[in-house]
């Protein structure tokens, strides 16, 4: 349960690490191949990826977009700026919701930790108004996700 | 936006967060704060503007007092939205967790 942190650096970034009991290579590739990519980074229950770009080179292109299938839908672009095979990514992204966020700097590290990995993200904090955007979309897909439960119920 | 800076350094000395938790149970002048702390009152007051500065708190003029209260706007929206993202984060990672698992089994035992 204690496997993540999740602090603030000063008043700009984000720094999560969380350990992983898979070597770097595995969750490096994880992190970067579509097929894997569309298992895991999917957000809260009842999302999908259908769509997963996935360009891992320097200047590569990211595209990910997400659906509820029932009309929620939103999508992320973004490129990458370095990769070190099983070691470290660099990329920029924003969220389309649907007007584009400032783009989030993201630096990814994986190192072997035992027989697993420590991974360390740091990324942008976006500014305010991304934040309340941001949060906009998450209460939409909060209350959906509470309807869909309702409707169960009933 | 609030200066995230300012907020966890005011935050990351215990005589603050002990200040802002009798806050949580309401107004009280620098007096009624001083007394639970072996601190006197122009220490208290040094605490109280760095919390201030933060935007943590809030001061009204009442006469010679200036009683102090919790701006809880201060800053909510921030841990609203690192409360979402950590809870983005950790469901994802806990499908990498068991995407991982299936590719990567158990040590190889010796084959059968």
């Amino acid at each position: 349960m204690s496997k993540m942190t999740l602090k603030t650096e000063g008043d700009r970034y984000i720094i999560v690490t969380r350990r992983f009991a898979a070597p770097p290579e595995a969750v490096y590739r994880a992190h970067i191949e579509p097929e894997l990519l569309k298992k895991w980074l999917i957000g809260p229950e009842g999302w999908s990826m259908p769509v997963c770009i996935n360009e891992a080179r320097p200047g590569g292109k990211i595209q990910y977009e997400w659906t509820n299938g029932k009309g929620g839908d939103f999508y992320l672009t973004g490129g990458f700026v370095e990769l070190v095979p099983f070691s470290r990514i660099v990329h920029i992204e924003r969220m389309h919701l649907p007007d584009p966020t400032p783009d989030n700097h993201v630096e990814t590290t994986f190192a072997p930790d035992g027989s697993g990995t420590l991974m360390t993200m740091r990324m942008t904090l976006p500014d305010a108004a991304t934040r309340a955007a941001m949060l906009k979309t998450g209460m939409e897909e909060g209350m959906e996700a509470s309807y869909v439960r309702l409707e169960g119920m009933i | 936006m609030p200066n995230l800076d300012a907020t966890f350094q005011a935050l990351a000395d215990p005589t603050r967060r002990a200040i802002l938790a009798r806050l949580a149970l309401g107004e009280a002048t620098v007096m009624e704060l001083a007394a639970p702390f072996d601190m006197s009152q122009p220490a208290v007051s040094r605490h109280l503007k760095v919390l201030e500065g933060a935007g943590l708190i809030v001061r009204r003029v009442e006469g010679t007092k200036r009683p102090c209260r919790l701006a809880p706007a201060g800053i909510a929206p921030v841990d609203e939205w690192l409360d979402m993202l950590r809870e983005a984060l950790t469901k994802n990672y806990e499908r990498l967790d068991a995407l991982l698992a299936t590719m990567q089994p158990q040590e190889p035992k010796d084959p059968p």
